[in-house]
């Protein structure tokens, strides 16, 4: 294995973005993201809704943590824009922008963050860890635990003969955790078909990414294991599509896996109910939401007017709505059935 | 130290103070006194700990001694272990119990056997702190107790708090201890302001320097009829049950553990010949664990002290459910430990 040299970032133009793109394609991610966030608000708006008085984490028909994760929309819509629902997606805590962007049923996404019955875990798993074998979705509240299993999906893919991959996802605070780096070194070794992706948001709860990271950028690490890495810099969607599609390309073709972190945005709290004392940056933070401005750039070049934007945001608002109905119809849990699905 | 909430009638050298402010008081204390004492953890400093566990102490002895971490549980909690080997007393936090599953290596394998290897020539003191328990939906990985796998594993100590007066009391002894102390606060005892609490998670603290001696259970409400053995935030839902049942006539006595390891055998044992019912509770699962324990005390001294089969209420070895309904049908609440209670004293 060859070293190479510290990665660079890389500019939109460089990533594949840009006018260049195909207008469908540049549709499609301005429609991901503006779902993603629909769907989000509508989310917190639920979780909200009945938590009071005050606020009691445990109460309500969304009850226990809840980690959003607008302003990321770019990282998944990047990605998934490659992935067919036969690849796999290993996701975080904060896993709904790419459980959307991947295609998971939202029905039963929802149902399952209401804790229903109609739920894909039935109501067991919670918003942190909604498992879709449909879609080869699955996610995991344990920081970078997300990353190993992730290299045996794309182990089975690889052996069961086919060009299917796995896209694992962690945070930037995630690539200071073993799992990570195990993970990285074997997926090398063994070159596995394997999407790495770091959300660095530059948060790790309270922790900024300057206290927490020895290097600039996590790329540098997929170069120190002997992978390409490449690093998007302001959440440029076009940019981490481009990105991915190389690294997709290079996985399908059996030579091995890529890293791709994206300097992206966390633009509401770690977790609901986190009043980000320690934010500083918190008061930009709404200028720089990545939905706008990809909306102006669409506008401006002629791929998007208003009707086209009414069009998609209400195609976005009637799916979520008709999600959240089917899971606020959808029953709660036995009690009795407690402590069924233990065992297969 | 602010008090948070309505005081009743304070005993001079006593004031309320949440059990989280009372751990935040007791590490101030050591702090102040033995500058060898740091606390190193995720989203320790301006923070303040995710259940409060330092909060305002960044503030007050800056960050040289309370330190925000990477994500690197078995980095910073080795390097604990190491600090603590070259005579420092670090207390490490590791944020949820439930993650010990990335280093457990460097707490079971290191911290809890260098003293044993080392035929007792190297020291590790340090605490290890954690917070534990379900009971607001936070799923099967972000719930656990996990004490009695803690306590299985041999080399540590196991201490789980109750109340505030406790909480200070034990930290202090932890801190000073020379063993290595796992010291779990279950989130629902911390009265935390975004959370559902138990009054009892609010209450005397007395001021001041004191040690609450690792090892001793305490009886929390003295009865003659059943004993109900309990840790932590059972303890509260235990007491509850106490009173509510003392108006049918049942006369409950109540034994706070306060540590797995050391077990207090002995309280278990003089409890239990007093009464002749036990009921053991714990949040934690049901099988291998603290339940069986606290039974077998009994089976192996003497049996006959029972005059009815033990009863245990704990979580039936299922992983913490997500829904509500679900979750609160295996954790032990006051429906279950009620309906125990009933069933040790019939016949
Ligand atoms: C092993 C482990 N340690 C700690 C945590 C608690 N925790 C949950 S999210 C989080 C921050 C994660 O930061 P990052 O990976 O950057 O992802 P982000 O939350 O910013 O999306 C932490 C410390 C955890 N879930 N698992």
């Amino acid at each position: 294995m060859t070293t190479q040299a510290a990665a660079q970032p890389t500019t939109p133009q460089q990533a594949g973005g840009g006018p260049d793109l195909d207008p469908a394609v540049r549709l499609g991610l301005y429609e991901t993201m503006v779902l993603s966030r629909t769907y989000e608000e509508a989310i917190l708006r639920e979780y909200h809704a009945d938590k009071g008085p005050g606020f009691d984490i445990g109460k309500g028909l969304i009850p226990g943590e809840m980690h959003l994760s607008a302003g990321q929309e770019p990282v998944a819509a990047g990605v998934c824009a490659h992935l067919t629902t036969g690849d796999a997606v290993t996701a975080t805590h904060r896993p709904h922008h790419f459980a959307v962007a991947h295609g998971v049923d939202l029905r039963r996404m929802t149902a399952e963050i209401f804790g229903r019955e109609g739920g894909l875990g039935r109501g067991r798993g919670g918003h942190m860890h909604l498992f879709d074998p449909d879609t080869h979705f699955s996610c995991s509240g344990i920081i970078a635990e997300g990353y190993p299993p992730a290299l045996g999906q794309a182990f089975a893919f690889h052996r069961q003969g086919t060009d299917r991959i796995a896209v694992a996802v962690t945070g930037e605070g995630a690539a200071n955790q073993g799992a990570f780096h195990e993970s990285l070194n074997l997926a090398a070794r063994w070159s596995l078909p394997v999407v790495f992706v770091v959300e660095d948001n530059d948060w790790g709860i309270s922790v900024p990414r300057t206290a927490s990271t020895s290097v600039a950028s996590n790329a540098d690490r997929a170069v120190a294991y002997g992978i390409p890495g490449e690093r998007i810099e302001g959440n440029d969607v076009e940019g981490v599509y481009g990105a991915a599609r190389r690294a997709v390309a290079r996985a399908r073709a059996g030579e091995g896996p890529s890293l791709i972190e994206v300097h992206t945005l966390r633009l509401w709290g770690h977790f609901e109910g986190d009043a980000q004392g320690y934010r500083l940056d918190l008061e930009d933070a709404p200028s720089h939401d990545p939905i706008p401005r990809y909306e102006a750039a669409l506008r401006e070049a002629g791929v998007l007017d208003d009707e086209t934007v009414t069009r998609i945001r209400s195609a976005a608002g009637e799916r979520t709505e008709d999600a959240i109905a089917f899971a606020k119809n959808s029953p709660v849990p036995d009690p009795a059935s407690a402590t069924s699905y233990v065992f297969a | 130290m602010t008090i948070t909430e309505t005081p009743t009638t304070p005993t001079p050298h006593s004031r309320r103070l949440t059990t989280s402010k009372a751990i935040v008081e007791a590490i101030a204390f050591e702090m102040d006194r033995d500058p060898s004492v740091f606390y190193l953890g995720e989203d320790v400093g301006s923070y303040g700990g995710i259940f409060g566990s330092t909060g305002g102490l960044l503030d007050r002895f800056g960050k040289d001694r309370v330190i925000d971490t990477p994500i690197s549980e078995t980095a910073f909690i080795g390097l604990g272990i190491g600090a603590a080997v070259e005579g420092m007393r670090p207390i490490v936090e590791l944020m949820f119990a439930d993650f010990m599953g990335v280093c457990l290596d460097q707490i079971y394998n290191h911290m809890a056997k260098i003293h044993f290897e080392s035929g007792g020539n190297v020291k590790v003191p340090m605490v290890l702190t954690m917070g534990a328990g379900g009971g607001y939906s936070d799923g099967a990985q972000h719930s656990q107790c996990l004490w009695g796998t803690f306590a299985h594993l041999p080399g540590m100590k196991v201490v789980v708090p109750s109340s505030p007066a406790d909480a200070k009391g034990l930290m202090t002894a932890a801190i000073r201890d020379d063993s290595p102390v796992v010291y779990m606060f279950h989130k629902g005892v911390m009265g935390l302001p975004w959370m559902a609490k138990n009054p009892r998670s609010n209450d005397d603290v007395p001021e001041g320097d004191y040690e609450t001696p690792i090892g001793k259970a305490n009886v929390v409400r003295s009865g003659n009829d059943v004993t109900v053995v309990t840790i932590s935030l059972s303890v509260h839902h235990a007491l509850d049950v106490a009173e509510r049942l003392a108006g049918d006539g049942i006369d409950v006595e109540v034994l706070d553990l306060r540590s797995l390891v050391p077990l207090d055998r002995e309280a278990i044992l003089a409890s239990v010949a007093k009464t002749g019912r036990l009921v053991v509770v714990d949040e934690d699962y049901l099988s291998f664990g603290m339940s069986g324990e606290v039974v077998a005390t009994i089976a192996e001294h003497d049996p006959t002290l029972l005059k009815r089969p033990a009863e245990r209420v704990a979580v039936p070895d299922v992983p913490i459910p997500y829904a509500h309904a679900l979750e609160y049908a295996v954790l032990p609440r006051h429906d279950r430990i009620e309906a125990a209670v009933r069933r040790a004293v019939a016949g």
